[in-house]
């Protein structure tokens, strides 16, 4: 497997209303290759969206990008290109499926129509051969009925089957790296599984590789090759799936999961963590869990902990795995 | 209701537009009010023969065809049209908030009646009600002018009234106020108009300028204050004929009309920006 | 489908019908006898007066008045002029009908095109100079009267400059035989002063609802989402934002009407175009009531139809309006 997207210490600042700045991604830093899915988990407010819109270098404005990460595509450095060959890039290298697709589809544009212009924007095809693949794609999704589905608008389709348009669009431009930002958070649970396996067959028959976000450990992660889970703005556990659900090492992991450590299988309901997620603006100093932690320590209020390696691709952002840090 | 309004023109004051807005128009209410005082009877005629004469330092606007000062002509025309203006809004303002409040208030066939009546007159251009009702008089007075205008620009502030009702209808507030046995009128005007408030005053403002614009047209007309009282539109009817010749007759009414218009919006603007940020 | 347009037709109907109520109270509520002046200022032999009298219903009980008011709009039949006597209302109109059209027509084009891409403008580069900056060119021009506009223009750029005609629609001193592209040039230069004064004057109306309505759409997911997927900055833009701004400009398409008629009474008469403005204006100097009437008959019932136009607009624009 060879690697595919490199991204190094990201880090997103947004001007804060008094002066100063708060940084909702700070020193994010994730590895995928191809074929692979990484799961990246988190809750609401850590910066996971954020991250997803950085690698296609659409962060909403005033938020800016700081010059110190590094976002490289197979050799690519996507935070030098300038303006067409960036635009090449989003949906063309690198594919995002929105969270909300109600709202991410535009509500006056047919689902196959949305589809056709991503493929003749990013493939040479024109008219007919254009629509074709249109349908084409609409179908590789599991959209029954492809053909008679391209004059359909999104407000016609049920939530599993505009998920499904969404997927197309972001295949239109036969993108090696597919980003799925919470794709089954709006459906019904017997909808989800479908979605995710439909990623999952698509990432084996293109070869891609997929960052699936999602906010909690559950079907998404499971599903994953490797999990990074995240918490304000950083990487705390980068762990591989069966490793992660048999021993997280990292306390917030253990208090997702729900329990003290060994774990036989994934849980479905999560027992709420004591306090409240921080806000960017004002992250704790030190470790940024300590205030929440059932295992702080009293150094975790006073020094950052540095980030742990485990094993090969593997690491935790912790003082209690560091050796004598009791 | 009077905090809330405070409130939103402090708001406004923040905008740069807001700003020129109210000191334009400040200056200028305060040149209609007091400047008559200071200056020369408009109706009074130095030298018939001399006719209109360009700007100079005892006439800084120059004089219009009968040797009047223009200065003060365009200074005695401000007093009237903003007065007419003025009153005449208030007047819209207080049938439209009437009807938008029972209207939106009672429901059912008072609402339909009053509803389908409002969509017809809006279809009617208000320009054409007011040319029906004006043209067959012979001099129309002051004040029936200004209960015409007035008369005949409700209907947009009632569908903004009633709709504001409608919106905070089912609140609780309002069915509180209705559950401790307050008879309608009661609920209306403590609970309801208060927080229409805010688009009322914007909509007032904007209305100002229409109604002004409205005005300087009948009288271009002839339709709308009659001579010799001197108004801006009037003095460009009169200037028409020189306009080659002495501009300066037509042009500094005109300027007045368009310094005025845009002040007052200008001010609409910001209180409109004031209110809701995100249209700014 | 067919059901929602038949009862949108029905309920324009019956605005109509509340219309020409609306106008026959006008009439009634306007003091002063509207033939009495007629009669001042004519020589009518005795027998004529009451000819007119019976014509106009004066004098006669109000549902009678209103009964033949009433069937006379539905026939058609807005009564006789006054001030042309014995020419029909409903001629007068026509005739003057296609100039007004030409005017009107050209401004709105003129006004949306440019209205629509200064709008769009301004909404995309929110807070910049140019956005301040045109929003107060156009509200300063927005407060000039038309009137006041057309004469400053007419004495500058006509009558001291020669540059463009002064008034009407035709040179008068066109020789018959001329072909079509003098005569299109020639009318070209008649139109031109007159579209500028009245696109002018309102622009900054498209301009405002362009904006407001581009700005709430262009932070929204599916423009992001659009963008995402590497179509062409102005794709996103138009393609994608502005084409879901059509249905608030589409109410604006409504609105313009009356604005538009209302300006050209003032415009047509300064420049003298032969249209229904000018006729308008003709009417009110010469106290001719029912062409006056029957102007603002015709000009009612073109508001009414353009908001059902609009209605229907809405449906072919926006997927989600349409009864399925």
């Amino acid at each position: 497997m060879s690697e595919l997207l490199e991204v190094q210490d990201l880090r997103i600042r947004f001007p804060a209303p008094g002066g100063g700045s708060s940084v909702p991604v700070d020193g994010v830093s994730l590895r995928l290759a191809r074929g692979e899915t990484l799961a990246l988990v988190g809750e609401s407010g850590s910066g996971k969206s954020l991250t997803a819109l950085a690698l296609l270098r659409l962060v909403p404005p005033p938020g800016k990008i700081d010059p110190s990460s590094r976002i490289v595509l197979e050799g690519l450095n996507l935070l030098e290109l300038q303006g067409e060959a960036m635009r090449a890039v989003r949906g063309g290298r690198i594919g995002l499926v929105f969270q909300d697709a109600m709202t991410s589809l535009n509500p006056v544009i047919s689902i196959g129509e949305q589809v056709r212009e991503t493929v003749v924007a990013h493939r040479s095809l024109r008219g007919k051969d254009a629509r074709e693949r249109a349908v084409a794609l609409l179908d590789e999704v599991g959209i029954p009925g492809a053909r008679a589905r391209y004059r359909s608008f999104p407000h016609e389709l049920s939530g599993g089957l505009r998920q499904r348009a969404l997927i197309a669009i972001a295949l239109a431009g036969e993108p090696d790296v597919l980003i799925a930002d919470e794709p089954t958070t709006a459906l019904d649970v017997t909808v989800q599984a479908q979605i995710l396996e439909l990623l999952d067959a698509l990432r084996t028959s293109r070869g891609m590789a997929v960052l699936l976000i999602s906010h909690d450990l559950g079907l998404e992660a499971g599903r994953a090759d490797r999990v990074a889970v995240m918490y304000a703005g950083q990487i705390v556990e980068e762990a591989s799936t069966s490793r992660l659900f048999r021993s997280p090492s990292h306390p917030y992991t253990r208090a997702l999961f729900g329990s003290i450590p060994r774990l036989e299988s994934a849980v479905d309901r999560l027992v709420p963590i004591a306090g409240a997620v921080p806000l960017p603006d004002a992250w704790p100093p030190a470790c940024r869990f300590h205030p929440r932690c059932p295992e702080v320590l009293p150094r975790c209020s006073v020094e950052t902990p540095p980030v742990v390696p485990l094993a090969p691709g593997e690491s935790s952002r912790c003082w209690l795995l560091v050796k004598g840090a009791r | 209701m009077i905090g809330s309004l405070r409130d939103l023109l402090r708001r406004s004051w923040r905008h740069s537009s807001g700003r020129w807005g109210v000191l334009a128009l400040t200056l200028l209410i305060l040149v209609a009010a007091f400047g008559p005082l200071a200056l020369p009877d408009p109706a009074a005629i130095p030298d018939a023969v001399a006719g209109a004469t360009p700007p100079s330092a005892s006439h800084p606007m120059g004089t219009d065809q009968l040797n009047r000062d223009l200065l003060s002509r365009v200074v005695n025309g401000a007093r009237i049209s903003l007065s007419v203006a003025a009153l005449a809004v208030l007047l819209s303002l207080t049938l439209g908030t009437l009807v938008g409040l029972v209207a939106g208030y009672a429901g059912g066939w008072v609402d339909a009646i009053l509803m389908r009546g409002v969509d017809a007159a809006l279809a009617i251009p208000r320009l054409f009600v007011l040319l029906l009702l004006l043209v067959v008089w012979e001099r129309i007075p002051l004040g029936a002018l200004i209960i015409v205008l007035g008369t005949t620009g409700w209907f947009a502030t009632s569908r903004l009234v009633r709709g504001e009702v409608l919106r905070l209808r089912h609140e609780p507030f309002v069915l509180a106020s209705e559950a401790l046995g307050a008879p309608g009128w009661r609920t209306m005007t403590r609970h309801l108009l208060p927080n229409a408030a805010g688009p009322l005053l914007v909509a007032a403002t904007l209305g100002v300028g229409d109604v002004i614009l409205l005005e300087a047209g009948l009288s271009f007309l002839g339709l709308g204050v009659q001579p010799p009282t001197p108004s801006w539109g009037g003095m460009v009817l009169e200037a028409r004929p020189l306009i080659v010749t002495a501009p300066w007759a037509a042009l500094f009414p005109g300027a007045a009309i368009v310094a005025t218009v845009l002040a007052v919006n200008l001010l609409g603007d910001a209180l409109q920006a004031a209110l809701d940020p995100r249209s700014a | 489908m067919i059901r929602w347009i038949l009862r949108r037709l029905l309920q324009a109907a019956a605005t109509l019908v509340v219309v020409v109520l609306l106008l026959f109270v006008l009439m009634r509520l306007a003091p002063g006898d509207p033939l009495a002046r007629l009669v001042g200022d004519r020589d009518l032999a005795p027998g004529e007066i009451e000819l007119l009298r019976e014509r106009y219903g004066v004098g006669r009980p109000v549902l009678v008045q209103l009964r033949s008011f009433l069937a006379g709009a539905a026939r058609g039949d807005l009564g006789v002029s006054i001030e042309h006597y014995p020419d029909r209302v409903t001629s007068l109109l026509a005739s003057r009908l296609p100039a007004t059209l030409l005017l009107g027509g050209v401004v709105l084009l003129l006004n949306f095109t440019l209205g629509i891409w200064l709008g769009v403008r301004q909404a995309v580069r929110r807070g910049s100079r140019f956005d301040r900056w045109t929003g107060r060119l156009a509200l300063t021009a927005y407060a000039m009267p038309g009137f006041w506009l057309g004469l400053v223009l007419v004495a500058f750029v006509s009558l001291r400059w020669q540059l463009l005609p002064a008034a009407q629609m035709t040179d008068p001193v066109l020789p018959p035989d001329a072909d079509l592209g003098t005569r299109l040039v020639d009318l070209l230069r008649h139109l031109a002063l007159p579209a500028l004064t009245l696109s002018l004057t309102s622009i900054a109306l498209t301009m405002r609802h362009q904006r407001a309505a581009m700005l709430s759409v262009f932070r929204l997911d599916y423009v992001t989402a659009a963008r995402a997927r590497g179509l062409p900055e102005s794709q996103v833009r138009w393609g994608h934002a502005w084409r879901n701004t059509l249905v608030p400009m589409l109410t604006l398409l409504g609105l313009w009407l009356p604005i538009l008629v209302s300006g050209s009474v003032f415009v047509e008469s300064v420049f003298n175009w032969p249209g229904l403005g000018s006729l308008a204006a003709q009417a009110i100097a010469s106290r001719d009531y029912p062409v006056l009437l029957g102007t603002a008959m015709l000009v009612s019932g073109a508001v009414v139809l353009a908001g059902l136009l609009a209605d229907l607009g809405y449906a072919l624009v926006d997927p989600r309006v349409r009864p399925s």
